[in-house]
């Protein structure tokens, strides 16, 4: 009978003390690091500590290094914030990506077409409006088609964010300046027409404020209201959710729509509010990025604030490794991508607890 | 005139990695994985071929074009076999989110491919920033020799190298195996329902790592047949482009079945490089428009599919789950 029982028995675990399940995370890093580090002398001849030191000195190195590090985070984290209720749903919104980018196509075709002729702060609100509103659109169309045919979400969303790019991809050639660049370079570089105002010097102060009032937002959003609640019994079961009265329809749709708003708010603060200016790039994949930083924080807003630093500063500092040590800025993406599936295994083993097959002798009793 | 002569060929070898992606996400997902890092498993495939064959010719002696083929070839298919395995070790044996492991595996593989790519362009010294395997290509892009000879006839349909043809053979071997035998049969039951494939006595993981790995390692010759085959044996970063996504946006539209995404994947391959043939004068900012066709096409029959709500043509049932006997 002995030889009939498996050396490993799984089961569910039903709650893990926190303290353990953030030692496990711990260990997954630090293997995944210790990993990266082997690799990383394997394929360059580097120390991979001086890497790891120099990937540090590129996201806190300087203040301006710093401040670079807090914008990038910030705008991850907005999108990350858009996609969390959704998957709260368990509506998988990949179109991150397209949603802000038409919330900057709109906000910058406001800055183009009127940025003569209204007041600034009357721009800034327009613009603004127009931004938040072309990300809930984009958002809503497949959300209308999920709520009423349930067309599987995954895909749709992941198509808009070609479509997206192909339209705005159509406007830069319309608005193009100067004819033939293939940009559309600084929108309004002498008026300023339609900028976010900086707040003292510093350029990205505004953004960083923006986001960390979004983030409190939508932690009691998700927490503490009676959307947010329906939101996670439409995401555990809709069944339970149709059978205790929830009109799951408006609720996707109504999540949806403020899933988009929020990134057209990260296309706006990307573009009017960064970069002034609109390009097909200008998201840089962070619908996509955004996708695992609210996945791995199990979609707590406040846990995104620790998974989006620990994304940004992959990226950051691979960066800097790339320029330090002449690589390939690749690089970074093949370490980020260790460290998420070392991260991504070691849920296992928050969820679920091995028994290992004891001794013949005691299993006889 | 539109000139369908030189169209139908270039669109069809245009088709042939997408073929060969959406023919290995179908198995991956008639399993049960939906596998979102089909585009991170191509440029790995695609790049351990170019790796392989970077080697070969910069050896010192006289290339062999048994040898030439069967390097990047296995090179490939191994590569290709790595990232299906990481997959399904998080996926199945530890039962992670698959959406969130096969982006993981999308940012791993693209990063893979470009790091690998400016590795070697570095070595290599050269002054574009791209790898030139004209030697390796000429081998891979041997065409029958009496191809000529047919006039029309033979530049639409006997004009193409070996890896084009094994892909259609591929995707008519897959689409038998699924349909008419008893390994597809259960392969099926797995991904539409795992817990009574398990009681009929069906090794679920053992079918979805087989299939998964399968289905990757098919895919990676779709980066191989790009790199070798389409660009001419030139790998430049990031020229790969979407063409991942767009082969699993054919999954669906060809509602899980490889046989039609022989004329589906052609008819994608037409879409995408519609935009060339499309006269649209001085206007550029047209072309950027047309572009969205294969997109808004994909997007129409994921509409269609689910407003006709056939049963037939749904997608597998267990889809995107994991698996766990003792969770009932």
């Amino acid at each position: 009978m002995n030889s009939k029982t498996p050396l490993i028995h799984i089961t569910k675990r039903s709650d893990i003390p926190v303290g353990r399940a953030i030692l496990i995370r711990v260990i997954a890093i630090a293997a995944a690091l210790l990993l990266c580090g082997f690799l990383t002398t394997l394929l360059t001849g580097l120390n991979p500590i001086e890497v790891y030191a120099s990937m540090i000195r590129g996201s806190f190195g300087t203040s301006r290094k710093l401040w670079n590090l807090l914008q990038n985070m910030a705008m991850l984290l907005c999108v990350a914030l858009a996609l969390a209720p959704a998957f709260r749903m368990r509506f998988w919104n990949l179109g991150g990506d397209g949603q802000a980018l038409m919330g900057c196509l709109a906000a910058s075709a406001c800055m183009i077409l009127i940025g003569d002729k209204v007041s600034n702060t009357a721009l800034i609100i327009i613009e603004s409006v127009a931004a938040l509103a072309a990300g809930a659109i984009w958002a809503l169309i497949p959300a209308i088609f999920k709520a009423k045919w349930n067309t599987n979400e995954t895909l749709f969303t992941l198509m808009m964010n070609y479509v997206a790019t192909q339209i705005v991809a159509f406007f830069i050639i319309i608005w193009e300046s100067p004819k033939g660049s293939g940009n559309i370079g600084v929108i309004n570089q002498h008026t300023e027409a339609g900028w976010f105002p900086s707040i003292g010097s510093n350029k990205y102060l505004l953004n960083v404020l923006i986001v960390i009032a979004l983030t409190l937002i939508i932690f009691f959003y998700m927490r503490y209201t009676k959307h947010g609640y329906e939101i996670s019994v439409v995401g555990e079961s809709e069944r339970t959710a149709r059978y205790i009265g929830i009109k799951v329809h408006k609720v996707i749709i109504r999540t949806m729509l403020l899933s988009g708003a929020i990134c057209g708010l990260a296309g706006l603060l990307l573009g009017p509010g960064t970069n002034h200016t609109l390009a097909t790039g200008i998201i840089d994949g962070r619908g996509f990025t955004a996708v695992m930083v609210a996945w791995l924080a199990k979609f707590d807003p406040l846990v995104m604030i620790i998974t989006s630093f620990l994304l940004v500063f992959l990226q950051r500092g691979s960066n800097e490794i790339a320029t330090a040590f002449m690589l390939n800025k690749s690089f970074g993406d093949i370490l980020t991508g260790i460290i998420l599936f070392f991260i991504i295994g070691s849920d296992f083993f928050i969820n679920y607890q091995l028994h290992f097959r004891k001794s013949g002798r005691k299993e006889a009793k | 005139m539109f000139d369908f002569a030189t169209f139908i060929p270039r669109a069809i070898s245009q088709s042939i990695p997408l073929l060969l992606g959406s023919t290995g996400e179908i198995m991956t997902e008639k399993s049960g994985n939906l596998n979102l890092g089909t585009a991170g498993v191509m440029y790995v495939g695609g790049m351990c071929g170019v790796i392989g064959a970077f080697f070969y010719e910069n050896s010192p002696g006289k290339m062999n074009g048994v040898l030439a083929v069967l390097i990047p070839l296995v090179c490939c298919l191994l590569g290709s076999l790595i990232m299906g395995l990481i997959y399904c070790f998080l996926t199945v044996t530890l039962r992670a989110n698959q959406n969130v492991t096969g982006l993981a595996l999308t940012t791993f593989g693209v990063g893979f491919g470009n790091f690998f790519g400016g590795s070697l362009i570095k070595i290599s010294g050269a002054e574009v920033p791209s790898i030139i395997l004209t030697n390796t290509s000429n081998f891979f892009r041997a065409k029958l020799p009496f191809a000529d000879k047919f006039g029309w006839f033979g530049k639409v349909f006997l004009s193409y190298s070996f890896l084009a043809y094994a892909a259609i053979v591929i995707a008519i071997l897959a689409g038998r195996t699924l349909k008419k035998t008893r390994t597809g049969l259960h392969l099926r039951a797995v991904g539409e329902n795992p817990a009574t494939a398990d009681a009929a006595g069906i090794n679920v993981i053992k079918y979805k790592y087989v299939a998964t790995c399968l289905g990757s390692m098919i895919a990676g010759l779709g980066g191989l047949y790009y790199v070798m085959d389409y660009t001419n044996g030139i790998w430049s970063n990031d020229a790969f482009g979407d063409r991942g996504w767009l082969a699993i946006a054919l999954v669906i539209f060809t509602l899980w079945n490889p046989v039609s995404s022989i004329f589906a994947s052609i008819l994608f391959g037409g879409l995408y490089i519609l935009y060339i043939y499309i006269p649209t004068g001085t206007n550029l900012a047209f072309k950027e428009l047309y572009k969205m066709l294969p997109y808004v096409v994909t997007i129409i029959v994921l509409i269609m599919t689910s407003l006709r709500n056939k049963r037939e043509n749904q997608p597998p049932e267990a889809l995107g789950l994991p698996y766990f006997r003792e969770d009932r």
